[in-house]
């Protein structure tokens, strides 16, 4: 019983050492000389507007409003998937039951529109 | 277990006893009928007249789909009811808002009623949901905790002008985690239940936005709540990998059969305790409770105490007294030292404090712990005590916050126990209500209080726990000294020359009857606990 658990015991030392090794590594053979802007991020090519004072600088919020909004319409594709490959076999029940659904979801994203979610500004 | 034959899905829609679980559906409808009404905001009678036509349809189609012309019906009126609510009250949101969850509490017991009446006990829902004593009983003490705090809030957020929108919805969501957790005849369905209540109360707790206290302790119950889900989830997972099923019936089984390892049952078992402890706030898992109770809109904290122990001791309940009873001399010593643990330190801490939320706090970890002596009796007796015990919890609870939220209204502070120092000779009726909701607490014969503790010490002393319901009497007493110091500070003592500036105390309309009702629940079942102690050993029923 124990021993099934075996490969996910040797994929989690793996895992550790090969984190450990890599950082150890890094440390030793890289050379190390940090300045500000290549300290900056840079996730999506966009370069912070105050490099220099990351703590002290705000960003908007709107950007989270997407990340819901994606959520929403990810998490329906999601299951429309399932649904679409079914379709015959699930027939009027899996329409009706898939209607509910994504009226639920329409009841969110209404929620958000009304809320102002999609102003910009 | 009879249920797993029908729910082998062939192609064919999945059978769903809609009835069943009913009471959710109508927490869940409700709520989101609220918050599309509040999100409609001036063309709300247009959102309502639309809401009746889909209502009218979906009644419709379920009558032609089932034949049974009984619910939809009841959703053909409640969609009536609801449009002439909607244009009575248009220019008032926040009363429908409050109309609205009233009528859905209200709604959900009548169909529990008829639920307990009507079905037998089995699982549901391809063994999912299990609709028997455990799940009803939780419902009502749910549904009757929100009725109660949607009664006694309103004015509350009002006045502190953090009534929006979204409050109703989030009470009622929270509500329908809270049955469905009762329900979970499924490890995965627990959890689910679990994250629905916890997220919606998480957002509850830091609804004063610009409050820091309430904001910090949102992002501590946020934290600590979402670290325990996941500790639970570990459990869950550890259950599922020895015995290849979350379903409960099938794991418990599984689980005591001999050969299981032991390693791995032990862990699985402490995870889900942890997870569990984390919910109904036992040592060491309470440290939490106090500041998240205190910074949480008051009636919000009623609610909260209540409602989520009763829920979560529900599935504590079906989940070790019921499935992994065969177990239970591996999780009785952990849970022995827990409940011990719990007791003394919810009543010695509680003597120190002086803020009384706080101290309201400690002793629910108190009383968490005297709920753990009939979760572990592991008897029918044992079930029905817990029972029993959560619901008159709950409404003595929901009660004395309530009254502390009137208290607030006046000082707009966190009450402190100087604060109602001769509160008595000012307000005598709302402090003698007071007194009864904290005799109650502390167990004094002739409340409901007392009746609870002791069907729970006898369940205990019948299970050989002796020991432990001993320790349960100390903690009782040392509790009752801070219970009693605050009557004592109501009715002895010298009215602080600040206060007699105020007016006296006097609720009106819907504060005032949620107060008359709870008090009157807290006497009638102290005198005559009859009718319920036998409904909730008819509820001793764990279907699995």
């Amino acid at each position: 019983m124990l021993a099934d658990y075996l490969p996910l015991f040797v994929l989690f030392v793996l895992a550790l050492a090969f984190v450990g090794l890599s950082l150890l590594v890094a440390s030793r053979l890289g050379p190390s000389a940090p300045n500000p802007t290549k300290n900056a991020a840079y996730e999506s090519g966009i370069i912070p507007e105050r490099v220099n004072d990351v703590r002290a600088s705000r960003f908007t919020v709107k950007f989270y409003l997407v990340a819901m909004l994606f959520i929403i319409f990810d998490v329906e594709a999601v299951f429309f998937h399932p649904w679409a490959v079914s379709l015959r076999s699930l027939g009027w029940y899996g329409l009706v039951v898939m209607a509910i659904f994504v009226a639920l979801l329409f009841e969110s994203y209404y929620y958000i529109l009304r809320r102002g979610g999609l102003d910009w500004d | 277990m009879t249920v797993l034959a029908q729910t082998a899905v062939s192609g064919a829609h999945p059978e769903i006893a809609w009835a069943a679980i009913s009471p959710e559906l109508t927490l869940f409808g409700v709520a989101i009928l609220v918050l599309m009404l509040d999100t409609a905001g001036e063309q709300r009678p247009g959102a309502s007249l639309l809401v009746l036509g889909v209502t009218l349809v979906g009644a419709g189609l379920a009558g032609v789909a089932t034949g049974a012309w009984v619910l939809p019906a009841l959703a053909a009126l409640a969609g009536v009811a609801q449009l002439a609510l909607t244009a009575r009250w248009r220019r008032r949101p926040r009363l429908l808002g409050a109309v609205l969850a009233g009528a859905g509490f209200v709604a959900t017991i009548g169909l529990t009623a008829w639920q307990q009446a009507t079905a037998p006990a089995q699982t549901v829902v391809a063994g999912m949901v299990a609709a028997d004593g455990v799940a009803h009983f939780t419902r009502y003490t749910v549904a009757v905790a929100g009725l109660l705090t949607v009664g006694l809030g309103f004015g509350y957020l009002e006045e502190r002008r953090i009534h929006r929108g979204e409050y109703y919805p989030l009470l009622l969501l929270a509500a329908t985690g809270m049955t469905l957790l009762g329900a979970s005849a499924d490890l995965i369905m627990v959890f689910i239940a679990i994250e629905v209540l916890s997220l919606s109360l998480y957002i509850l707790t830091g609804f004063p936005k610009r409050d820091l206290t309430a904001q910090e302790s949102a992002l501590k119950y946020f934290l600590l709540g979402a670290f325990s889900s996941a500790l639970l989830l570990y459990g869950v997972a550890l259950v599922y990998g020895i015995t290849g099923s979350t379903n409960l019936a099938e794991a418990g089984a599984a689980m005591a059969v001999v050969g299981t390892p032991v390693g791995l049952s032990v862990a699985a078992l402490a995870l889900l305790i942890v997870g569990f402890g984390f919910k109904t706030a036992v040592v060491p898992f309470h440290m939490w409770t106090p500041d998240v109770y205190q910074g949480a809109p008051t009636p919000v904290t009623g609610f909260m105490s209540a409602a989520t122990k009763a829920a979560a001791f529900a599935a504590f309940l079906r989940v070790f007294s019921g499935a992994f009873g065969p177990l239970v001399l591996t999780w009785r010593p952990a849970l022995y030292t827990l409940a011990v643990a719990t007791m003394m330190v919810g009543a010695l801490l509680a003597v120190v404090q002086t803020d009384l939320k706080r101290m309201l706090g400690y002793s629910a970890i108190a009383h968490a712990g005297y709920v753990l002596i009939g979760l572990m009796s592991v008897s029918r007796d044992g079930v029905s005590a817990t029972l029993f015990y959560l619901l008159v919890y709950a409404i003595m609870s929901v009660g004395s916050f309530g009254v502390l939220t009137a208290l607030e209204r006046r000082t707009h502070k966190a009450v402190a126990l100087d604060d109602v120092r001769g509160f008595g000779r000012r307000s005598p009726l709302v402090a003698g209500i007071m007194a009864l909701f904290l005799f109650g607490l502390a167990g004094l014969p002739g409340t409901a209080g007392f009746m609870a503790k002791f069907a729970v010490f006898r369940a205990g002393v019948e299970a050989d726990l002796t020991w432990l319901v001993v320790v349960a009497v100390v903690s009782s007493v040392i509790a009752a000294f801070f219970y009693l110091r605050v009557v004592v500070a109501m009715f002895m003592d010298d009215e602080p020359p600040e206060a007699a500036a105020q007016p006296p105390l006097a609720p009106r309309g819907a504060v005032a009857a949620s107060l008359a009702a709870a008090s009157a629940a807290v006497i009638v079942l102290g005198v005559v606990p009859g009718a319920l102690v036998d409904l909730a050993s008819r509820a001793a029923t764990v279907a699995l």
